[in-house]
């Protein structure tokens, strides 16, 4: 199955105001070794424009694990504003 | 005097804030909890067992009436390769008989009913809230800051139980930063299926018995995953868990991990037909007893995985959340007694601590996770070792059975050495006792 999908099984209350997430220092993208944040994100949120030489965050499909965050410490990561965000059915 | 609005403010609606929040409300102590998600359950995840007794202590048959899936009767550990299981497990009707030993539950369901429970005690619960900073004033904290509008809180005592990524115990100096080969990242899946199947696939004879099953092994190619199929009343939570440096070093996505995982042969016709209903993500504090921060200072305390409370080993980590907060909450009761809430008089939770069982557990393990990184061959030779030596046994293909057995010393001898496995042995034995 693909993380597409699967995302879009899950509950999201998006916050059209803005990302929660960011990068404090886009120059080191562009020299980061093997960008782990690519592909250590269970929601796939991160990618690399190759094109534009930057970070692209796809910041509404975040489960709000904090993986990114321990994998590499130029992301900046807060929690959502309170209510938004994630809201699993489950958990 | 400063203002107060609450006597106790916790932070995070999970098992160690409701729990710390049940004995307060309790004891008609003027306590919030501020939660950041829409309700208490619906940013909270876990595998899904939930065990019995810390809570039962609380609220006495709480299993009677909470949202719980299946009590479960059948624990398994598989150890897989590619195409192979060795299986060992324990099950038993002991655990079929009330009060029960654990269930599987859905986060979501189980932590509302449990705040409901908190609320009817006299809690207030404050939910779309997040909590950016404590309150400092001369070195003690003495509130939080929220993101609403004036929202700045005032009490005599916080308990920080806002969950691994804890914003607060990091802010306070309390926990050190937590590295990648100290944290897991799981992935899981909710897998629909008719209850019936459920019980014939698991060997279960009603949908209120449950069973699980926790896999690990050569499979996961020097990883350190531990994955798991838990039954619910009609739906299977399968996931797997990875320690992040592993999947960074291993250029893994948690999501292909799981993808694969679903497709091993002994796994695949356990969720065949199943329709997938939710995909979740968590981290998972485990590096055990050394990373458990200090867990008190100035009118405040930690609990739960903030507090990394996790005993990997025996995926046990609600009940010591649950645990934790019920201590901070009785200190805090002693504290109150004699207004002081100082770093002094809440050391007494670390004490009380040191005396449960949570960091009893958590010191005998202490040096387990350190021993899995050094050799994460543990989790791979050896199982190996074990499928192909059994696979050989019970293989009858002309090879007598002397000659069987000489050929698996011959492998130990050239491949691990006699002396590397009696070290080897030697080294687990004590390291887990």
């Amino acid at each position: 199955m693909r993380i597409e999908d699967k995302l879009y099984l899950v509950g999201y209350n998006v916050d059209e105001e803005g990302s929660h997430l960011g990068v404090s220092d886009p120059e080191a993208c562009k020299k980061c070794q093997g960008r782990p944040c690519t592909y250590v994100c269970p929601a796939s949120v991160y990618s690399y424009d190759e094109e534009e030489q930057k970070l692209s965050i796809n910041y509404d499909a975040c489960v709000e694990c904090g993986t990114c965050r321990i994998a590499c410490d130029y992301i900046t990561w807060r929690y959502p504003r309170g209510g938004f965000g994630v809201a699993y059915k489950f958990g | 005097m400063r203002k107060k609005d609450f006597d106790v403010i916790i932070v995070g609606a999970g098992p160690a804030g409701l729990a710390a929040g049940y004995v307060l409300a309790k004891a008609k102590v003027n306590v919030a909890i501020i939660e950041r998600g829409t309700f208490p359950g619906s940013k909270n995840v876990m595998g899904g067992i939930f065990y019995r007794k810390a809570l039962d202590d609380l609220i006495p048959e709480f299993y009677k009436e909470a949202p719980l899936e299946r009590h479960i009767i059948e624990q398994k550990m598989w150890f897989i390769s590619e195409d192979s299981v060795f299986s060992t497990g324990i099950k038993s009707e002991k655990f079929n008989k009330e009060p029960y030993n654990c269930f599987s539950v859905f986060r979501a369901k189980f932590d509302k009913w449990f705040a409901q429970k908190v609320q009817e005690a006299g809690a207030l619960i404050i939910n779309e809230t997040v909590v950016k900073d404590p309150i400092i004033e001369n070195g003690k904290v003495v509130g939080i800051r929220t993101d609403r509008p004036d929202g700045d809180l005032y009490c005599d005592c916080v308990i920080a139980a806002d969950g691994v990524n804890s914003f607060l115990a990091k802010s306070l100096g309390l926990r050190e930063k937590i590295t990648p080969n100290k944290v897991a990242v799981a992935v899981k899946e909710i897998i629909g299926l008719p209850e019936n199947v459920i019980n014939d696939r698991f060997g279960v004879s009603s949908d209120s018995d449950g069973v699980t099953i926790e896999i690990t092994g050569p499979y996961f190619e020097g990883m350190e995953s531990m994955g798991f199929i838990y039954t619910n009343k009609n739906s299977l939570s399968i996931g797997v868990g990875t320690i992040i440096e592993d999947l960074i070093e291993h250029k893994v996505n948690p999501n292909d991990l799981i993808e694969k995982f679903k497709t091993h042969p002994a796994i695949a016709p356990l969720i065949a037909g199943g329709e997938t209903k939710e995909y979740l993500a968590h981290m998972i504090p485990e590096g055990g007893y050394y990373t458990v921060p200090k867990l008190y200072t100035d009118g405040l305390m930690v609990a739960g995985d903030a507090a990394m409370l996790v005993n990997s080993v025996h995926r046990e980590g609600s009940n010591l959340a649950i645990e934790s907060g019920k201590l901070a909450a009785r200190t805090y009761l002693e504290a109150k007694d004699k207004n002081d809430f100082s770093a002094k008089a809440l050391s007494a939770y670390q004490a009380k601590m040191e005396e449960s069982f949570v960091l009893k557990d958590l010191k005998m393990y202490r040096n387990l996770p350190h021993l899995l990184e050094e050799k994460r061959y543990l989790l791979t030779k050896y199982p190996q070792l074990i499928i192909d030596s059994m696979y050989s046994i019970y293989n009858v293909d002309g090879v007598s059975k002397p000659d069987k057995i000489k050929n698996i010393k011959d492998k130990v001898k050239k491949e691990f050495g006699y002396w590397n496995l009696a070290k080897d042995m030697f080294t687990l034995w004590r390291k887990l006792g």
